[in-house]
């Protein structure tokens, strides 16, 4: 069940192989849904399941579907999925799929689900590729939640939407920084990671 | 200075490799060669030798600025207490000022020295003087009345991620006091424009306290000018000549027309700054701001302002001399730096006059034509290039 293989399909994605540290994909919603802490937990769940059942589904059909339109039957696989967690959010969580709006429609999209299903699934049996796109979502949750973390907390003061800064703060002069809420910094934040995640990699540095 | 030079050489051995003090030598040889001229120059091949190095072309610009600083604690005081009613003499006002801006001014140098310090060490390199001038320029452009914390986060945030990243004095793709800048102006707006921004009204250490008289208002000429939209302008915005004195609201450095055209002639004269950039700014703004002023219409107020009035108003005229000449942000080419600068001045206008957000642009222009100055120089070469090989061609 756990061989070494299947270890290093859930594991690497996590830290070493981070999809977006070191693949560098899916850096557009890491912008944009992380100015608050929920809507990034909330995507970062949405993406592990899609990726994961798409994963699996890709992997179950891997020998049927012709290679010349198999972006083709990726697409259909996703954007079923897709709708299916969209309809799920707005029937539980209308308020968070509000301020995710586009953004769970456009996981279609998002570069993780097409790299991973083209280099892994479609060569993989269905319990590795699970493994896979579990360990795919987490690693994109994981730097969701870290950037949503430094965003809410710099930018709204909240986290989670409970105040954490304590009051006596802000009646000293601290203020919060209103461009942690902009994109750039989201940007910064996660050149930020990556600076500290390379440094402690030092295998990952580019010469 | 016999002293000190005796004094220097019985430390120095502690510093050296070996020493106990070792570690600490990028910093011994940045006070060293602050104080003394290194005596280690290439003696032979073809070296011409001038003893205009970056050290001093740095003093150069900062005694540049001091018009503008010597003007803009005179100006504090001023607004300080006229905005309170009192009537105080010179050096009262002046002594304010430099009480108010002296703690600005420590907190910026401080902290960018302080990290470029440790960035030195880090990377075992001499320590770098650029922050000589960026950190005289920071509390020029910085609102007297933004909170010293936010000054030193932003000085932090600028020296970091505009500076260090990018490799340090000479590397950085945009100007460092800007960036300061910016980052405050995005991150905390409401301490950064507004009528309560740019005059100090309590006291500074104690020094001259007193309430605020009615009917006063803080507003820069050009916030007066925004927020105050009508068929006409407001009567209470100052009149041109008002405003190339410079008594009037605004960032400590930027009021003066004067103090800064005194800067403009030291550099011009000493050959730091680029007179091609500096002209061609003035050009690009007279330009826009005719365009504008030809069609004037009370939607945007900034509009029915006459040319020269644009020039004067806000930080136009500072931005001009003292951030679009940054010889290391902006371009490098001749025609680049006439295209440069043009398009600062065409820039700072149009976002003055028809962005209703933003009633100063020329912080943002001058940032906005730093990411397309090496764009400019490669175009400007590559003509260059394709001229010659087609004379090439020809013969």
């Amino acid at each position: 069940m756990l061989s070494k293989r299947n270890k290093e399909a859930f594991f690497n994605p996590l830290s070493k192989d981070n999809p977006v540290l070191v693949q560098i994909l899916g850096i557009c919603s890491t912008l944009a849904v992380t100015a608050k802490l929920e809507p990034a937990i909330v995507m970062g769940i949405s993406v592990i399941a899609v990726l994961a059942i798409s994963n699996v589904v890709i992997s179950l059909l891997r020998k049927t579907i012709p290679t010349s339109i198999r972006i083709i039957v990726q697409l259909v696989v996703v954007a079923a999925l897709v709708i299916i967690v969209q309809q799920v959010l707005r029937a539980y969580a209308y308020d968070v799929s509000l301020q995710l709006s586009v953004f769970i429609g456009l996981i279609i999209t998002n570069c993780i689900l097409m790299g991973r299903l083209e280099a892994f699934a479609l060569s993989n049996k269905p319990w590795p590729a699970f493994l896979d796109g579990i360990g795919n979502g987490l690693g994109y949750m994981i730097i969701l939640v870290i950037v949503a973390f430094f965003r809410e907390l710099l930018g709204s003061g909240t986290l989670l939407n409970y105040h954490v800064i304590p009051q006596w703060c802000y009646d000293h002069g601290y203020m919060d920084n209103g461009l942690m809420i902009l994109p750039p910094m989201a940007l910064i934040t996660v050149g930020c990671i990556i600076w500290v995640h390379r440094s402690r990699n030092k295998d990952l540095q580019e010469k | 200075m016999k002293a000190l030079r005796k004094f220097m050489d019985k430390i120095k051995p502690q510093f050296q490799e070996g020493g106990k003090l070792a570690k600490l030598e990028s910093v011994f040889d940045g006070m060293e060669t602050f104080l003394f001229t290194p005596n280690t120059t290439s003696r032979s091949g073809v070296h011409i030798h001038d003893s205009n190095d970056m050290k001093r072309s740095m003093i150069t610009v900062v005694v540049a600025l001091l018009p503008c600083l010597l003007f803009a604690m005179y100006n504090t005081g001023y607004q300080h207490f006229n905005a309170i009613g009192t009537t105080a003499t010179f050096w009262q006002m002046f002594l304010f000022g430099l009480l108010a801006m002296l703690p600005v001014i420590v907190v910026s140098y401080v902290v960018g020295l302080g990290i470029e310090f440790i960035g030195a060490q880090i990377h075992h390199k001499e320590i770098q003087e650029g922050f000589l001038v960026t950190g005289i320029l920071i509390p020029l452009i910085v609102p007297i009345n933004t909170p010293l914390w936010m000054t030193a986060v932003a000085t932090a945030f600028a020296v970091i991620f505009a500076k260090e990243i990018f490799g340090g004095t000479g590397m950085n793709i945009f100007n460092v006091a800007l960036i300061t800048r910016a980052f405050l102006f995005f991150a905390y707006p409401s301490k950064m424009s507004g009528d309560l921004a740019f005059v100090k009204t309590d006291t500074a250490f104690g020094y001259g306290g007193g309430t605020v008289v009615d009917g006063f208002s803080g507003a820069t000429p050009l916030g007066e000018v925004a927020t105050n939209a009508g068929d006409t302008l407001s009567d209470k915005i100052p009149s041109t000549i008002d405003a190339f004195i410079g008594l009037i609201p605004g960032s400590p450095g930027e009021t003066s027309m004067i103090a800064i055209l005194i800067g403009a002639a030291i550099l011009l004269i000493t050959g730091i700054a680029s007179w091609r950039v500096m002209i061609s700014v003035f050009a690009g703004g007279l330009v826009m701001g005719a365009i504008a002023h030809a069609f004037p219409t009370p939607t945007y107020p900034a509009s029915m302002l006459d040319p020269l009035a644009q020039l004067c108003f806000g930080g136009f005229a500072f931005a001009a001399v003292f951030m679009a000449t940054d010889p290391v942000t902006g371009a490098r080419t001749k025609i680049g730096q006439y295209i440069y600068g043009f398009l600062i001045g065409v820039f700072a206008i149009l976002i003055r006059v028809y962005n209703g957000g933003y009633p100063e642009g020329a912080m943002l222009a001058v940032l906005l034509m730093n990411a397309f100055a090496p764009l400019i120089d490669y175009c400007v070469v590559q003509a260059n290039i394709n001229r010659r090989l087609k004379r090439a061609k020809a013969q």
